[in-house]
Formats: C-alpha cells, structure tokens, sequence
C-alpha cells in the first residue's frame, strides 16, 4: 500500500478543524504499521501556514491548493479539483471527516471516481492483508456494518470524536507541493450566495466532547439557562430531545437522536429525559452517560453509567457549583 | 414544473434489530414506514405542484411491500409513481442504486428532484447526491428552505454551526431536512383517489441493467454490546451532586 492514506483537510478561517487532526492521527499509526505515506490536501484561500499544522499532525505530504474560488466549500468545485487530484496521486484510501461538507462532497466524488463510500464510519483497522476495513453505525446505531474493498481507492467519511488527536510534533516535516485549482466550468452550476455561522461559544454537538441534554422535563425553553450554566463551566454542548425540540423549546439542529444528530462524546448528561429508543439510537455509543431524572423507572437508567433520581431543577444548578469546585481546583 | 421525488421504505424508528441466522438484518415482523426525512420531500414536491402546476411522480426501489409506500405518497398527494422492484438489487451498493435511479429519472421529464437527507435504515446520506452526479446536475443537501422562481431555486441548507444560501438553475436535486415543512396526513379522499393513479413496475432488465457491479462489500454486521445499567446515588440532591462530581473525576476520569 505503498500510495498512501489520502486525508481530505477541512479548515475553516484557517482553523483545520479537530475531526480532520484525528484522520491525521490515526492514519499516521496505521501508515507506520504498514509502510504507508499519509497525504494531507487541503483546499481554500490563504492557506499556505497550514502545512507545517498538518506535518506536525502525522502528513508525509502536504498537497496545497489555494485559490479564491476555493475560498468557500462548493460541491462543484471541490469536486472538480478533488477528482483530479485522486486520479494523478492514485491513493490507496481517501478519508474525510463526516461533516456537513464532508457528507456533500463525498457520494459525489465517489460517483465520480466510480467507486464505493463507507459513511459515518466509527471504526477502521487493517485486516491481515493490510487491507482497510471500516465499522459504521446502521439503523441509528442500533447494528454495524463491517464495510471493505477491492476497489482503489477505498473512501471513507469518518465520524468525529471516533479517532484520538495525537499531540502534534513540531519537528515532523512534510514535502510540501502547490497545485492549481483545476476547476472544470460545468462543475460551477450551484452558486453560494450567503454563509451565515451563528455565533457560538459552545462547541459543535456533533464535536463535543461532554453533552448536556434537556429534554421535556426542562418544561419550557426559558429553563435551558440552568443547562447552559452547566455546559459553560465544563466546556460542554446543549443537545435536546425531539419532545423538547417539537415543543419549539430547542432548534432542530440542537436535537440528538435517530432523526436528529448522532453524537459520541466522552460524557452525556441527559436531564429531563426518558430514554425512548430514538433518543439511544443517537447518543448510546456515548463513553460514559449520567441521567438526571425525577423518575425511577425512567428508561435512560438502563443505560447510564451514573444516574440520580430528583428533580433536575435542584439537582442541575448544585452540579453546576460541584464542578465550579472541580474546576477551580 | 415537473417534480420527481425519491422515496424508500425504511423500518420504523421503534424497531429493535436482530440478525437472522444467516447473520443479516431480520426484516420479520418489522413495521414498515416512509423514510421521515422522505416525507418532508413529498411534502415540498406537491407544494410545488400546487403553486407552480405540473405533476409530482413518485420513485421507489425497493421490495414489492414498498407499493405501501408509494401509494401513501400518492395518496398525499403526488401524481404518478413509480417502483422498482428486483431480487437483483441484494447485489448493488450505493454506486449502482445511484445508476439506476438515475436511468429511472432520466425517462421522466424533471425540473425539481427530492429526496430526504438520509434515510434511517441502512442509508448513508448518498444516493441523492450520486443520483445528482450520474446525471451532471447540481444537488443542494439538507435543505431546511427552498424557494423557486421561474428556473431557478434558492435553497437555505444547514451546515455545522449554521446554514448556507445556495443558487442553482433546473434541473436539480435538493435532500430534504427536518424543518423544511410540516407533511400533511393522506385525506381518506386522497386514498381513494391514490387507487387509481398510475403506479409503474420496473424490474433491472427493463432499465437495461444486469445486477452485481459492487464497490463496496459488506463483509458481515454486529450488535453494539448492551449497556448496563450503571449506579444509581442516593440521598439528598446535595450530597449526590457532590458524589456524582467525585465519580466523574476519579472514577469515570472525564471531569
Ligand atoms: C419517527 C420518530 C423519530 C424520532 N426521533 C427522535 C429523535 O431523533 N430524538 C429524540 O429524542 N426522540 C425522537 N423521537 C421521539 C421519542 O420517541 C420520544 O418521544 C422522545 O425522545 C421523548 O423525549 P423526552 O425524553 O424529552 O420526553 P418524555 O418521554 O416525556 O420524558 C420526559 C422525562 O423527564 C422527566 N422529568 C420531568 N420533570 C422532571 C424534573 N423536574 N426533574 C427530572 N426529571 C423530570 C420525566 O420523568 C420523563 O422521564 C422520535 C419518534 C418518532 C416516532
Ligand atoms: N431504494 C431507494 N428508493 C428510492 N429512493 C431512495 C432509495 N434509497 C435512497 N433513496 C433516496 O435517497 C435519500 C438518501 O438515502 P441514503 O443515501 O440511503 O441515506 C433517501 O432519503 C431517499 O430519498
């Protein structure tokens, strides 16, 4: 497998974001099991200081192509220059993270490549004939798919949180090529008018590493201050059940579950919140879950690793002070 | 306008997995429903019947039960459908079923194609966007607004941590995302009259195709082991908070 793990970057106002460090990281132990090189490419304007950032996460190579159409994620001119650059570096693997730009640009360029995608994986490993193999989550989560192929290059959308980030050595070097954006005309059809990011301190859901959850229990969309309070101290997300999110309390974006987001953080605090089997479809691969809930029998305690029964408008803010102490240690 | 909205059958969100004896997903006794993120689909395509005229055709593939399904959008509302029904699908992954849903539209005149985000089964947020590039057009993914004017549309799509204004031209495909509209329930009139639409039966070899061309292999499927139900705290609010912030520092590790 000497033609390497292809890592699409994904980098935002020169940010490369997290789920990309962890496709680096990981890729770079699987390349040193097998002799492989680890090619990083990254797409965008202005984005030449983000080489030494990917060679000290674990790239061999960094293929670099700046240009102003590129300054915005598009599906059409991504694509355009994605396939011809996996047509001339002939990858053994291409990874990109599974975010709303990654979940846009990958089918299209696989259909492209007249190849095969393995989405929202939440595993990869090698099989004995140094052959990647993936795991992804089907039905919500309730099963897994055991995907490979004989096809080259194999593609993949990984799911972030799934990888560690290794810490990044500085000393790492990495060969360094610039590439014109080759962007075919007929690729330019879909014109993107607006970009609006709403401002956040929080982090991403679908990122987060600790999840605080609120459910119909939070009675009313003014009482998601007590949550915020909590997520804040701890550098938490807020996520939502769909009662809470249908009672107009909460923004769909902000709902975990089988029709909302899938998330798998290190810790999910679900207050107010039953445990319907759409609810542990999305978070039920969360390392460690707490509950917080005024009903014994409640479902979410068959699956929390810690749960209190009471009620979440004590319990909440005390946790708050609790971890103000953890934190302040 | 002619609108062609794709939708799939998918299990019920309460269905509990298991896997057959041959170490598949078992499909007995499971209650069939339309994918969510497909009726939000079916919903648009026949507002955009209503506004602008023209007719919404409705195309499945699945197994022959997925009839229910297409007669249920019919029903809602569409005007025609459209399945594709075929032991020969077993053999094809998201490469394939992109090709030949893509041979299906390519017969039916198509201005605006729909389709749901993801489907919640198996699905894996591809197919309408390969659809989208086996036939050379534009697709807009998650698309929580769209507005149509004239041959053009205006999609507001979400992304992480915010959404996108995006401006393609006809033909296009756009996924549907919660919020995009509220579906309407089938009128019992609309049921009656769904007996009676057109609903056309394709098999691989009508579309020209010979099954088996996979990219992908599925070498086998698992269960997620069971959690357990971990430890309850007792005593007063106070006194559990405290003990829970402990066990999340020096036992769990992740404070
Ligand atoms: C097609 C379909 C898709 C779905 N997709 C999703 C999905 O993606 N995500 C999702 O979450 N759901 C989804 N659902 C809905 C799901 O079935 C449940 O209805 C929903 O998860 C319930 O939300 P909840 O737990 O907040 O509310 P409830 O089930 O009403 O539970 C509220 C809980 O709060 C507790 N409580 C009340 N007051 C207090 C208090 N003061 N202190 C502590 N605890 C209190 C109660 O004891 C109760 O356990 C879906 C359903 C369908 C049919
Ligand atoms: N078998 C199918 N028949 C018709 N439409 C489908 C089929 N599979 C997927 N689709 C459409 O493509 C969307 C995304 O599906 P998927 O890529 O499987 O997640 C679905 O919401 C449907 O609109």
């Amino acid at each position: 497998m000497a033609k390497g793990i292809m890592i699409i970057v994904e980098q935002r106002n020169l940010q490369v974001r997290k789920v990309s460090l962890e496709l680096l990281s990981e890729a770079r132990k699987i390349a040193d099991q097998t002799g492989e090189s680890v090619v990083a490419v990254v797409l965008g304007q202005g984005i030449d200081e983000l080489a030494p950032t990917l060679a000290a996460s674990g790239a061999d190579k960094v293929i670099v192509i700046d240009d102003a159409k590129l300054a915005e994620y598009s599906t059409g001119a991504y694509t355009s220059v994605l396939n011809k650059i996996i047509r001339k570096e002939e990858p053994q693997a291409v990874l990109l993270g599974n975010t709303a730009a990654g979940k846009d640009l990958a089918p299209r360029l696989a259909q492209r490549l007249g190849i095969g995608l393995a989405s929202d994986c939440t595993g990869m490993e090698i099989d004995s004939a140094n052959f990647l193999t993936f795991k992804r989550p089907i039905y919500a989560g309730k099963a897994f798919a055991h995907l490979t192929s004989n096809v080259r290059p194999i593609m993949a959308t990984i799911r972030p949180n799934t990888f560690p980030v290794t810490p990044p050595d500085a000393a790492r070097q990495a060969e360094v090529v610039k590439e014109a954006a080759d962007i075919d005309q007929a690729d330019l059809t879909a014109i993107l008018k607006e970009v609006a990011i709403a401002a956040s301190k929080r982090p991403e859901l679908t990122e987060a590493n600790i999840i605080v959850s609120g459910g119909r229990g939070m009675k009313g969309p003014e009482n998601y201050s007590i949550l915020e309070d909590l997520a804040d101290v701890i550098g938490a997300a807020v996520g939502a059940s769909r009662a809470a999110v249908d009672s107009g309390w909460k923004e769909h974006k902000f709902q975990v579950g089988q029709t909302g987001k899938t998330v798998a953080p290190t810790l999910y605090i679900a207050c107010g919140i039953s445990g319907a089997i759409q609810h542990l479809a999305g978070m039920g691969s969360s390392k460690f879950i707490v509950a917080i809930n005024k009903d014994p029998e409640a479902n979410i305690f068959n699956v929390a690793d810690y749960g209190i029964v009471g009620d979440l408008f004590e319990v909440v803010p005390l946790l708050t002070e609790e971890f103000k102490k953890l934190v302040n240690e | 306008m002619n609108i062609v909205v794709f939708i799939k059958q998918t299990f019920d969100t309460e269905a509990k997995i298991v896997l057959d004896a041959s170490g598949k997903i078992d499909a007995n006794g499971v209650n069939l429903i339309i994918n969510p993120y497909d009726e939000y689909a079916i919903e648009e395509g026949i507002r955009l019947k209503e506004k602008n005229g023209g007719e919404v055709t409705v195309v499945s593939m699945g197994g022959s039960r997925a009839q229910e399904a297409v007669r249920t959008a019919l029903a809602m509302g569409a005007d025609k459908g459209v399945l594709v029904s075929d032991p020969g699908l077993e053999n094809t992954d998201e490469f394939g079923r992109a090709q030949i849903l893509a041979k299906v539209v390519a017969d039916i005149p198509h201005d605006v194609i729909l389709a749901g985000r993801i489907a919640i089964d198996d699905g894996a947020s591809q197919i309408a966007v390969r659809l989208a590039e086996a036939l050379s057009i534009p697709s807009v993914s998650s698309v929580i607004k769209l507005e149509v004017a004239g041959t053009q549309a205006t999609a507001t799509r979400e992304i992480d941590g915010g959404t996108e204004l995006i401006e393609v031209s006809f033909p296009a495909v756009f996924t549907a995302q919660k919020g995009l509209n509220d579906p309407r329930y089938p009128s019992v009139a609309g049921i009656m009259k769904a007996k009676k639409k057109p609903l056309k039966s394709l098999t691989l070899a009508d579309l020209g195709f010979s099954a088996g061309d996979l990219k992908m292999v599925i070498n086998q499927y698992s269960l997620p082991t069971p959690r357990k139900a971990g430890r309850k705290i007792d005593g007063e609010p106070a006194q559990a908070a405290s003990e829970l912030a402990k066990l999340l520092r020096e036992e769990a590790k992740v404070l």
